[in-house]
């Protein structure tokens, strides 16, 4: 079983290597990766934005419900809003929901091109097949952090609202917590992780779609098995990033 | 013209192509016949390139394909056409967008060049009102019309087809084996089809590879089929009691 995975494992970094060679030609390309910005980034705004705005809204109840000590000022409502949304819920959390859904989107759309033999006909034309499926979407991935941006931002808007419309605190007590001690690092820790996420969420579903076996049913396991995949190597690069940049 | 040489081929434990030695001629509808598990596909993948033989050459007009490099293997890749079995169209794209794919990849054409091949082609194959359908909005009989349309339009030097009448009636299945003969000897290429349909046999075999577990056990023209005392193309050819009477009838004169 070890060797298996060990096999899996270099299968997966041989992919990433001929994913950047013999590139496809660039007028070509450039649809590609504007059409994979669409499908990848565009698509997943709406969810992005629903999840971010309640939950940075849950956050803050939460931390309001738990502060029932008089003598804790109501500002760390603000304070904890902003540091659990920008260090952890905005770059990780949603990318464990983007592991669902970017993930099985492309382990089936790139395994459907397996079973139908999409995919051989690539190969049999001359054209890198790797090149032409999963290139274009590690690129439209590099607006990722784009996405994080806006969930963070609405993260602490959701917490404001709920904050000082729910009645568990003002707005100015809100907005000095959330300005409160603030450390740019912070920020350029997040943009890292999500970086490295954005990479994981391209290649690992792009693997399991590329190199599955057998039809209709095993694409749909694929996809599941891609999400798992994907989601234990985040929370893996999480802990390991977070000990590297902030550790 | 397509020489292969005592080609073998083994998965796991089980020997598929045990010492194959023909050759495919150009400007002639080669086909490869036998029954499920003879190796034929094996062997029309081998041909492709997708599987790598164990032992054994594939020559493309003087070229061996296991002494070129990636770039020529590539290269060799564009003088190709497949026309795959479930005709394997990217169903995101157009018929037209399919069609001019090989031409956007392989070519420095503009638009308007591509369009005007583009339109030759689907003309070629009679397909002039489906441009802007997609896959899924035809039938299969159309799909693979637009493979061939696919396989043919960068002028292939080698056309090679998986039951290109799998799945299809015997009217279409008739004009798609037609079709691929005429565009064999209209753009004189060497054509290579996998079958199990025996009427493509009668209708276009001008070349026939039997395969009998991994080996070849019978090579000959469609006329040859007739007269052959080869006890396993007899048996494999003449199974139906249709094709029996239509081999009497023909011995008979």
């Amino acid at each position: 079983m070890l060797i298996r995975y060990l096999s899996q494992i270099g299968r997966y970094f041989l992919m990433l290597k001929e994913i950047f060679n013999k590139q496809t030609k660039w007028p070509v390309m450039k649809n590609l990766i504007l059409k994979e910005i669409d499908d990848l980034i565009i698509d997943s705004l709406g969810i992005v934005c629903f999840i971010s705005f309640f939950i940075g809204g849950v956050v803050a109840i939460q931390t309001a419900l738990n502060l029932t000590n008089p003598l804790i000022p109501k500002y760390l409502i603000g304070f904890a809003t902003r540091q659990s949304v920008i260090l952890e819920f905005a770059p990780t959390f949603i990318s464990v929901i983007m592991a669902g859904k970017m993930g099985s989107y492309i382990t089936s759309s790139i395994g459907t091109m397996r079973v139908t033999e999409q995919i051989d006909a690539l190969e049999v034309m001359g054209v890198n097949s790797l090149n032409y499926l999963v290139f274009p979407k590690i690129i439209a991935l590099l607006m990722y952090p784009f996405v994080i941006g806006i969930s963070m931002f609405l993260g602490i808007f959701g917490g404001w609202l709920a904050s000082a419309y729910g009645g568990f605190s003002t707005s100015q007590d809100f907005i000095q917590g959330a300005q409160m001690e603030f450390i740019p690092f912070h920020i350029t820790y997040a943009f890292i992780k999500t970086l490295i996420f954005a990479m994981l969420l391209a290649t690992i579903p792009s693997f399991h779609g590329y190199y599955m076996k057998g039809g209709a049913l095993e694409v749909g396991k694929a996809s599941t098995i891609s999400f798992v995949w994907t989601s234990v190597c985040i929370i893996l690069f999480n802990y390991i990033l977070t000990q590297l940049l902030l550790g | 013209m397509i020489e292969v040489k005592n080609i073998e081929k083994s998965f796991a434990d089980s020997k598929v192509l045990k010492g194959v030695s023909t050759v495919f001629e150009t400007g002639k509808t080669n086909l490869i016949i036998g029954q499920s598990g003879s190796g034929k596909t094996v062997l029309l993948k081998t041909l492709l390139g997708i599987h790598t033989p164990d032992s054994g050459t594939i020559e493309f007009d003087g070229r061996v394909y296991s002494e070129l490099d990636p770039d020529e293997k590539r290269e060799l890749r564009t003088e190709i056409g497949m026309v795959f079995q479930g005709s394997a169209l990217f169903d995101s794209m157009t018929v037209e967008e399919n069609v001019a794919f090989p031409l956007k990849m392989f070519t420095n054409n503009n638009k308007a060049q591509i369009k005007e091949r583009v339109d030759f082609v689907l003309e070629r194959v009679n397909l002039v009102e489906a441009h802007k359908k997609l896959p899924s909005e035809i039938s299969g009989g159309m799909q693979k019309r637009v493979a061939i349309a696919r396989a043919i339009v960068n002028n292939p030097k080698y056309l090679f087809c998986d039951e290109p009448n799998s799945g299809l009636d015997p009217n279409t299945s008739t004009l798609i084996d037609n079709l691929i003969q005429e565009i064999t000897k209209e753009y004189n290429i060497t054509t290579v089809i996998n079958t199990h349909d025996m009427n493509s046999v009668m209708e276009i075999g001008e070349n026939i590879v039997f395969l009998k577990k991994g080996l070849k056990a019978w090579q000959g023209t469609k006329e040859e089929i007739f007269v052959t005392d080869n006890k396993d193309i007899v048996k494999f050819v003449y199974s139906s009691n249709l094709f029996k009477k239509v081999r009497e009838a023909y011995l008979k004169g």
